[in-house]
């Protein structure tokens, strides 16, 4: 054999294999789906955010021509049980349509079943609704009282969750506030502050949508969806459609982006498979963008009191986090669990000797909260690394020299924090020193201190992260916290592997395939990436929590050993050799030493599957799988560095440079791994800088499109400047950490910290985001925040 | 009904569309031409762009009839059979893209920026496709995919 050996793709920056499709055209998302004799579905929604239905006529509808039927909230609660809720709290009844009372401006309330699209939003809009109107709920802490009114009778106080407590000296016992009254009251200096996390609109750029086709004369359902884990949502489809789980398959085609806001599963999607499983016919629902910012879920959304307690010297001795939750009208699948990720992570990268946090949540009239990129992380992030901003300010620190006399060190990983976490690996200090060495920190104070000096407002921002990943083990995930892969080496001796992490733009196809030609020593030209199917991929659980290469991968490379070892069994067995004296290399599996004497992956796969004879012990075939349950998360960490300038007469913000250190452990493909951190840092920048779901006084959404909405456009980013370092985990056997939500942490709080920083001459301590420029403006003025 | 005769893609294509029927509906769901996508009703996102007698239009904001004897090019005619558009390729080699919903808008919409600035600088790229949403990437890649197709990476 003179072919040289192939090179290792894990660790190469190699473009990926999903893109040729979707660079020309030829992708299949849901919208492009049709089917013979496919019905369309539209729905009514509601225009008022509180109010019990007096009346629907849905007569016009069913007299337009096109219409098949028209069904009410009533009429669809006969057909499917009410909508499923991950979390053990109570929960109000939560029905896919409104049946006597809405509680959130888009809530549907009917929905029509039509010939045709345009037909089906026509008839839509023909249904009339009247309402007794309730006074609507808007403001969180106004709620917590009770007022304007209750929202769902059986919670008081419209309380989902009242003030459930985490943290030092709380524990199955009760309650006991000593340790963290003792850091308050030796204190030097104590550091308060009510900060808003605002709520924010997650836009997939598609929309969601469903196909649904139930068959009647097989009795089963096949499902499209627009979805993240589209095993959960075959689970739940069949629950709620009185149907096995092995009568429903479930389909994620292409997926145009999720963030998080296509983990749950819809109310439109069990009305699609009921109306289906009514009908005996196909039916499909795409929607609108204006509805997609009432029907989808929102994120954020977490008022955070903050009480820090520190010496002169900067050594933070307590904290203390009271969280309030808007979480709008219905707890949906995550809803509840998300201001409790935001509870688990207040520690951040920091040893504190106590730490206590409450979470209430509270119902609104709002649309339903949910997990978005991040997904309670965050906020944590975001109140921690604030408050840490300001105790510098105050104590005129360097910001960095406080986090430097706070962190984790490294040889104190695992380490077991305050809020019940444990962080797998970290060195917080090297990801700090890549970032300011990269920023040139000290240069960037003197740049600052020179535009001050010519009036000009430029300040320097600063945030650590570490954020919960790899999500994670079974104890923690209702869904289960594993995943799930099958491999097979075909008989022509290529490789299909399956994956449970179904993709929505990770590139899982290119990282996986990467992975699994290095552990084969095969081109990665013959290897498939099969996901998105359950007819397919017989288990999984999905892509969130940033959790697709720690658990999905680690899968993929288990399954992989399995259907190596059994390879190699029956290459021995041609070979007349040893197992472990044999080398996989270069398509080939060969007795080390010896490549022309071995046999390729097509002429052991011809014997595994027609084994004449076959070997002892040996059953044929090369198949395996394999379910890899972590034993625990993983904890990425990293640190954000922002410059960023104020217009003085105007007040307009601009960023004017962005350095990122990142460490999510071992990485297999840097590229993508690039692209899903400039993703991340967008978010979070857009939530900084220009984003917010702002509703009125009156409960309507008032950024309800993306005229009103402000969508970041590339004119409003400056070129990031990334590095990374890498700090493997134990976690899983590849050291991977995870990525795709690490932008979103460290850039929101640094961005903020930056603004206050270039306004400090106005006595400024903080400053709520978004930065509006007429907020900034006032500041300028001598107004307030 | 309206009938309509417009060029797709090299292609004259004869058919009758509803006055009220958008480009972009007709072109998908009568054309099958799935390329070109639906991101909002607004005309802010861009994923529907395409060139009208070789202008980038928002295929959302135009019915059918008004591109009656136009010649519209979407996503699906931009590679030869064998190669390619360089646009494409800049994509592909520069990771610019991840869900690759905005893509084919965004693809289109540079097309037409590079036909009116062939070397454009990075602040032009950035203001030439602020007309396009991509909620994945942050843009850089996309800035990159551009500049190596016009020759700049």
């Amino acid at each position: 054999m003179t072919s040289p050996v192939l090179p290792k793709l894990v660790g190469q920056r190699i473009r990926r294999r999903e893109d040729p499709r979707l660079i020309q055209g030829r992708a299949t998302y849901v919208d492009d789906i049709k089917l013979p004799g496919m019905l369309h579905l539209a729905f009514k929604r509601s225009d008022i955010p509180h109010g019990r239905i007096r009346s629907i006529d849905v007569s016009a509808a069913l007299a337009m021509e096109g219409v098949e039927t028209v069904f009410t909230g009533a009429q669809i609660a006969e057909l499917v049980a009410p909508m499923p809720i991950g979390t053990a709290w109570p929960s109000p009844e939560h029905r896919a349509v409104a049946v006597d009372v809405v509680r959130y401006a888009g809530e549907p309330v009917a929905v029509v079943v039509a010939r045709d699209r345009y037909v089906a939003r026509d008839a839509a809009d023909a249904i009339a609704v009247s309402y007794d109107p309730l006074p609507a709920v808007v403001d969180p802490e106004l709620a917590m009282t009770g007022q304007p009114a209750v929202i769902h009778p059986a919670f008081r106080n419209n309380l989902a969750l009242d003030g459930l407590p985490g943290g030092t000296g709380v524990s199955a016992a009760g309650v006991d506030d000593s340790a963290i009254d003792k850091a308050f009251a030796d204190a030097d200096v104590i550091i308060s502050q009510r900060m808003v996390n605002h709520r924010l609109v997650p836009n997939a750029m598609e929309t969601r949508g469903v196909v649904a086709h139930y068959e009647p004369g097989k009795g089963t359902m096949t499902i499209w969806g627009s979805t993240q884990n589209p095993h959960v949502m075959r689970s739940i489809i069949a629950a709620m459609n009185g149907l096995g789980q092995d009568q429903v398959r479930a389909i994620a085609p292409e997926v145009g982006g999720g963030f998080g806001a296509k983990i749950n599963v819809y109310g439109e999607d069990f009305v699609a498979a009921a109306v289906s499983k009514q009908l005996g016919m196909p039916v499909k629902w795409i929607e609108d963008r204006s509805e997609a910012f009432v029907a989808t879920s929102h994120g954020r959304d977490i008022i955070g009191y903050v009480d820090l307690a520190a010496t002169h010297e900067g050594k933070v001795l307590g904290i203390k986090l009271r969280l309030v939750a808007d979480i709008g009208a219905y707890n949906l699948l995550f809803t509840a669990m998300i201001p409790t990720l935001t509870m688990l992570m207040a520690n951040a990268t920091y040893d504190i000797p106590a730490i206590r946090v409450t979470v209430t949540e509270v119902f609104t009239n709002k649309t339903p909260t949910d997990a978005y990129r991040g997904a309670g992380r965050p906020e944590a992030t975001y109140f921690v690394e604030r408050a840490f901003d300001m105790l510098a300010r105050q104590l005129k620190m360097d910001p960095a020299d406080v986090r430097r006399k706070n962190f984790i060190q490294p040889d104190q990983f695992p380490y077991a924090t305050q809020m019940g976490a444990v962080y797998d690996s970290g060195d917080y200090e090297k990801a700090l020193d890549r970032a300011l060495k990269n920023a040139n920190w000290d240069e960037l104070k003197q740049q600052r201190d020179a535009a001050k000096r010519e009036g000009r407002l430029v300040g320097l921002g600063l945030a650590m992260y570490v954020e919960v990943c790899g999500l994670g083990p079974s104890a923690i995930l209702p869904t289960g916290g594993w995943e799930h892969s099958q491999i097979t080496v075909e008989r022509d001796g290529r490789i299909s592997a399956t994956t449970g992490a179904s993709p929505h733009g990770q590139g899982n196809e290119t990282t996986f395939a990467q992975m699994l030609a290095d552990q084969f020593g095969v081109p990665i030209e013959h290897i498939t990436i099969l996901h998105g199917d359950t007819a397919i991929v017989k288990q999984g659980v999905g892509t969130f929590g940033s959790r697709s290469q720690a658990v999905g991968g680690t899968a993929l490379h288990l399954a992989g050993g399995k259907v190596k070892t059994k390879m190699a069994k029956f290459a021995a067995a041609m070979l007349e050799a040893a197992e472990e004296d044999l080398v996989f290399e270069n398509g080939r599996v060969f007795v080390k030493g010896a490549p022309a004497s071995g046999k390729s992956f097509a002429e052991v796969s011809a014997f595994a599957y027609v084994p004449v004879p076959l070997p002892p012990g040996l059953e044929p075939g090369l198949s395996e799988e394999a379910f890899f349950e972590p034993t625990n998360n993983t904890y990425p960490f990293g640190c954000h560095i922002s410059m960023l300038e104020v217009d003085r007469e105007t007040g307009e913000p601009t960023l004017l440079k962005l350095v990122a250190v990142d460490d999510a452990g071992h990485l297999i493909n840097p590229l993508i791994v690039e692209g899903q951190i400039h993703g991340g840092l967008a978010q979070g920048i857009g939530q900084a800088m220009i984003e917010e779901a702002v509703y009125n006084s009156e409960g309507q959404l008032v950024t309800g499109s993306f005229m009103d909405y402000a969508m970041p456009r590339a004119t409003d980013f400056p070129r990031f400047e990334l590095d990374s370092t890498v700090t493997p985990t134990p976690s899983n056997p590849l050291g991977a950490k995870g990525v795709g939500e690490a932008g979103t942490l460290g850039s929101t709080p640094s961005i903020v910290s930056a603004a206050v920083d270039a306004l400090s001459e106005f006595g400024v301590t903080h400053i709520d985001m978004m930065l509006r420029p007429e907020k900034l403006w006032r500041i300028i003025q001598g107004g307030r925040a | 009904m309206a009938q309509v005769s417009i060029t797709v893609n090299g292609r004259l294509r004869k058919a009758s569309v509803e006055s009220r029927t958008l480009l972009v509906f007709f072109l998908r769901e009568q054309l099958f031409l799935t390329g070109t996508h639906v991101g909002c009703d607004t005309s802010q996102c861009g994923a529907c762009t395409v060139l009208v007698d070789g202008r980038t239009a928002k295929a959302c904001t135009m019915f059918a009839v008004q591109a009656d004897g136009s010649t519209v090019t979407t996503i699906e005619g931009l590679a030869t059979e064998a190669t390619l558009h360089p646009l494409q390729q800049g994509f592909w080699e520069e990771h610019g893209l991840q869900c690759g919903f905005c893509t084919p808008g965004m693809i289109m919409a540079a097309v037409g920026l590079l036909q009116d600035n062939p070397k454009p600088s990075e602040r032009e790229i950035r203001e030439g496709i602020s007309g396009n949403f991509c909620r994945c990437t942050g843009y850089q890649h996309i800035v990159n995919a551009i500049q190596h197709a016009a020759g700049g990476r």
